[in-house]
């Protein structure tokens, strides 16, 4: 029971919050994406309150804010890991060898990518392209970009990460 | 209220004064600038650490004739973090925060360049100057004039630069079919790939019936690897929204949206700036300049759908829908968004707008081949020296491009493919370097101009991998709306992970090419018509290549994992220990100027120690 109370607690919040979220846009469905990004910025993924907040808002059917989210790689249903570990997957990074890097990551951290390990310490992405193609192959750790990136690199820098937690 | 003519022309004079020493190295004045790159590639190398550094440190010495800069981007994006003082235009690379103080107290203060921080070119000659650098003598700028010379964030420095003469001229003295004819006979052609005549395009939704008519930016740059749309919208932005007020006044538009990736948050916050800005100005909004036109534009984010960059799905998704192909016709300047007659053009192409309207018709036009005028933006990337942005006239051969502008091949390599044209596009050999960039010729060796991702591959790339990374990309894309483009791409991803994993048979390259000529032909849009290109262009090119993967199970670059045995030549290897220091795994033994050796155990063949070897000693076979 008490675990229950604290779930409605939680999901009283994220009401709250997409409820602000909403209060700027007009009711008109073309506004869907624009706000999804914004959950999916605070959140770092959407969730299940947040969609039916949402469908309610625009007055649209939540399989329809479902369709959208999955179509668009960007918003993601599950949340992320305290260090999202993104390797750059464009074709400057592709060239470079970035490749063995996520192989690497999978191998050390023991997920595929798109998931998250099971402490909810890391999580795993490839991404299309960073925009740092001057530095290939690119990684970053949430926001920190590690440029001209080795295999040993991405050691070293996951190892200090699980050193410290 | 906002400004009139006259009162931008005053902004004009005086700031284009003050800035002089922008753009003349013997400007007559004690002020000096400081230039930082802030874009993408050099934000992400600490960047906006520096600009803040040196406005500290100014502060602190109380240096008040000094300025610190914010830009966009250089193009050297592989020299970065870069910083340029003007006027006396001194090029510093690979600047650190660190450094920023021995800039002050040597340069500004004592006149004394720091040597160490000179970029270096590839045969290792000094180069103190921007314009001496070889990867700027054979570009000519004109998307990207102002990248890098003004603070994109200010639009007084826009103004100061010819800003908004452009759209003057057209609302005071140009009707809208003389802004068309004047867009027709400069030649221009789309630059987000497919090269569609844009005064064409701008006479269809003119002639389009219809009281509401919108103007579309597409700048959902989503080719891997490329990034010249980023860098206008980073460096440049106003230059994109003037072109897109020409273009409404053309057409008879009065409302604008630029749909971007939002991936590229500079870009967007920068976009958002110059629009509020403009806006106060009274650029945007009604009655502008004092004439009965008015225009406004909104931004829409993109959420990281490749498919968007086709303009029919990029239009769903502007709407808030699943972005999903429409059939045409009918075309988007008939029906576009939300069913009212629509223009869309890429950033690249709006870019060259304001030069046209200035300069005229004849100017662009005499720039470039027969068929296409004008410049065209490359990101240039992968295994050449020079990773950065390169704008130069069409008919550059790609030589010229990767040797000349790129400095070449990095590592001793040999050069062996170039790519264009990203998932869309083809891998062009060896035999074709010199051929002249156009959108035909590109086309007539089965790749295509595309946005301008130009990838150079060295000899330890495989191409049969090379061309599943793109299938597994087009997979991954395709929107599932029409069955040839959803079944068959992944069906030809099967047969090629099948190859790239050494259980291909011969009669796999037909199945592969059977399928990709169905792909092609049956497809909805341009992704799934496209996506076969780097397919049958690998196929046509490296035939060899493909046929030792399923006829002998070996991968001579030894990509293919599966095919793989990574080795070193004991003929070779002179022990220079340079493979031990990056093996992640320690698999190579041996000591210093003894002959190395990899334990077969130990090795995940990350192929790490193969691309760092000097003397090519490591390879293998079967």
């Amino acid at each position: 029971m008490e675990e229950k109370r604290n779930l409605n607690c939680a999901d009283e919040k994220v009401k709250n919050e997409v409820d602000e979220i909403l209060k700027p846009f007009t009711q008109d469905k073309q506004n869907l994406i624009t706000i999804l990004n914004e959950v999916q910025e605070k959140y770092g993924y959407i969730p299940v309150i947040a969609q039916s907040e949402i469908a309610e808002y625009l007055g649209i059917p939540l399989a329809e804010v479902y369709g959208v989210i999955t179509f668009y790689s960007r918003f993601t249903l599950e949340p992320k890991g305290k260090y999202n570990i993104s390797v750059c997957m464009g074709t400057a990074c592709f060239v470079k060898g970035s490749k063995e890097i996520v192989e690497r990551a999978k191998e050390k951290l023991g997920i595929d990518v798109g998931q998250t390990t099971e402490d909810g310490l890391f999580s795993l992405d490839e991404t299309r392209c960073v925009g740092a193609c001057g530095l290939a192959p690119v990684f970053t750790v949430n926001n920190e970009v590690y440029g001209k990136a080795t295999v040993k690199k991405l050691d070293e820098v996951l190892d200090e990460l699980m050193k410290n937690n | 209220m906002g400004k009139s003519i006259a009162e931008i022309e005053e902004i004009r004079t005086k700031k284009r004064a003050e800035l002089d020493l922008r753009v003349n190295t013997s400007a007559d004045t004690r002020e000096k600038h400081i230039l930082v790159c802030q874009g993408t590639g050099c934000t992400s190398a600490k960047s906006p650490e520096i600009l803040e550094n040196f406005r500290r440190i100014l502060q602190e010495k109380n240096i008040d004739n000094v300025r610190v800069v914010k830009t966009g981007c250089f193009g050297l994006c592989s020299k970065g973090p870069i910083v340029i003082i003007r006027p006396e235009d001194i090029f510093y690379s690979m600047v650190t925060p660190e450094d920023c103080e021995e800039i002050i107290n040597s340069h500004i203060v004592n006149g004394q360049i720091v040597e160490r921080l000179l970029c270096k070119d590839v045969d290792g000659t000094v180069v103190k100057k921007l314009d001496e650098l070889p990867f700027y003598k054979k570009q000519k700028r004109i998307a990207l004039k102002n990248c890098g010379v003004i603070n994109p964030e200010d639009i007084d420095e826009y103004i100061a630069f010819d800003g908004f003469k452009a759209l003057t001229k057209v609302l005071t003295s140009m009707s809208q079919d003389e802004v068309i004819d004047e867009v027709s006979k400069s030649g221009l052609r789309g630059r987000g790939g497919a090269g569609f005549p844009t005064g064409k395009k701008w006479a269809f939704v003119k002639m389009a019936e219809g009281e509401q008519k919108y103007v579309v930016c597409n700048a959902d740059e989503g080719d891997p690897g490329a990034f010249m749309d980023r860098s206008i919208l980073e460096g440049d932005p106003h230059a994109l929204l003037e072109a897109m007020s020409i273009a409404a006044y053309a057409v008879g538009a009065n409302k604008g949206y630029i749909y971007v990736r939002a991936e590229y948050p500079i870009a967007v916050k920068r976009l958002q700036i110059a629009i509020n800005q403009e806006r106060e100005y009274g650029i945007l909004g009604e009655n502008i300049f004092g004439t009965n036109f008015k225009f406004d534009i909104e931004i829409r984010l993109g959420a990281g759908a490749f498919v968007c960059g086709e303009e029919t799905a990029l239009l769903e998704s502007v709407e808030g829908k699943r972005g999903q192909p429409r059939v045409k016709p009918p075309f988007p300047a008939n029906k576009g968004l939300f069913q009212k007659p629509t223009l869309i053009n890429n950033v690249e192409t709006y870019a060259n707008i304001t030069g046209i309207i200035l300069n005229g018709a004849d100017w662009y036009a005499s720039i470039g081949t027969e068929t296409s005028k004008g410049t065209k933006v490359f990101a240039l990337g992968g295994n050449v020296n020079n990773v950065g942005l390169v704008e130069v006239p069409m008919g550059t051969t790609l030589r010229e491009i990767i040797y000349d502008i790129g400095g070449g091949i990095p590592n001793n390599r040999e050069f062996k493919a170039a790519q264009t044209g990203g998932p869309s596009g083809g891998c062009i050999p060896k035999e074709h370097l010199d051929i002249k960039i156009d959108y035909e010729n590109l086309g007539s060796i089965g790749s295509m101009m595309g946005s301008g991702g130009l990838i150079v591959m060295d000899d330890s790339k495989c191409m049969v991998n090379i061309a599943r990374f793109y299938l597994d990309f087009t997979v991954s894309e395709s929107c599932g709306k029409c069955t040839p483009c959803r079944v068959g791409t992944k069906r030809m991803l099967e047969i090629l992970t099948k190859i790239c994993d050494g259980k291909g048979e011969e009669e796999d390259l037909e199945k592969l090419e059977v399928l990709a000529e169905n792909i092609k032909k049956a497809s909805v849009c341009g992704l799934g018509q496209t996506a076969p290109n780097p397919v049958l262009s690998t196929m046509k090119y490296f035939k060899d290549e493909y046929r030792a993967h399923v006829i002998d199970h070996s991968c001579e670059t030894m990509e293919c994992k599966a095919m793989a045995k990574i080795a070193i030549d004991p003929d070779k290897c002179k022990g220079c220990h340079l493979c031990t220091k990056v093996c992640p795994v320690n698999a190579i033994g041996g000591d210093v100027r003894e002959i190395h050796y990899i334990d077969q155990e130990k090795c995940i063949k990350c192929r790490s120690c193969l691309t760092k070897c000097p003397f090519k000693a490591i390879g293998g076979g079967k």
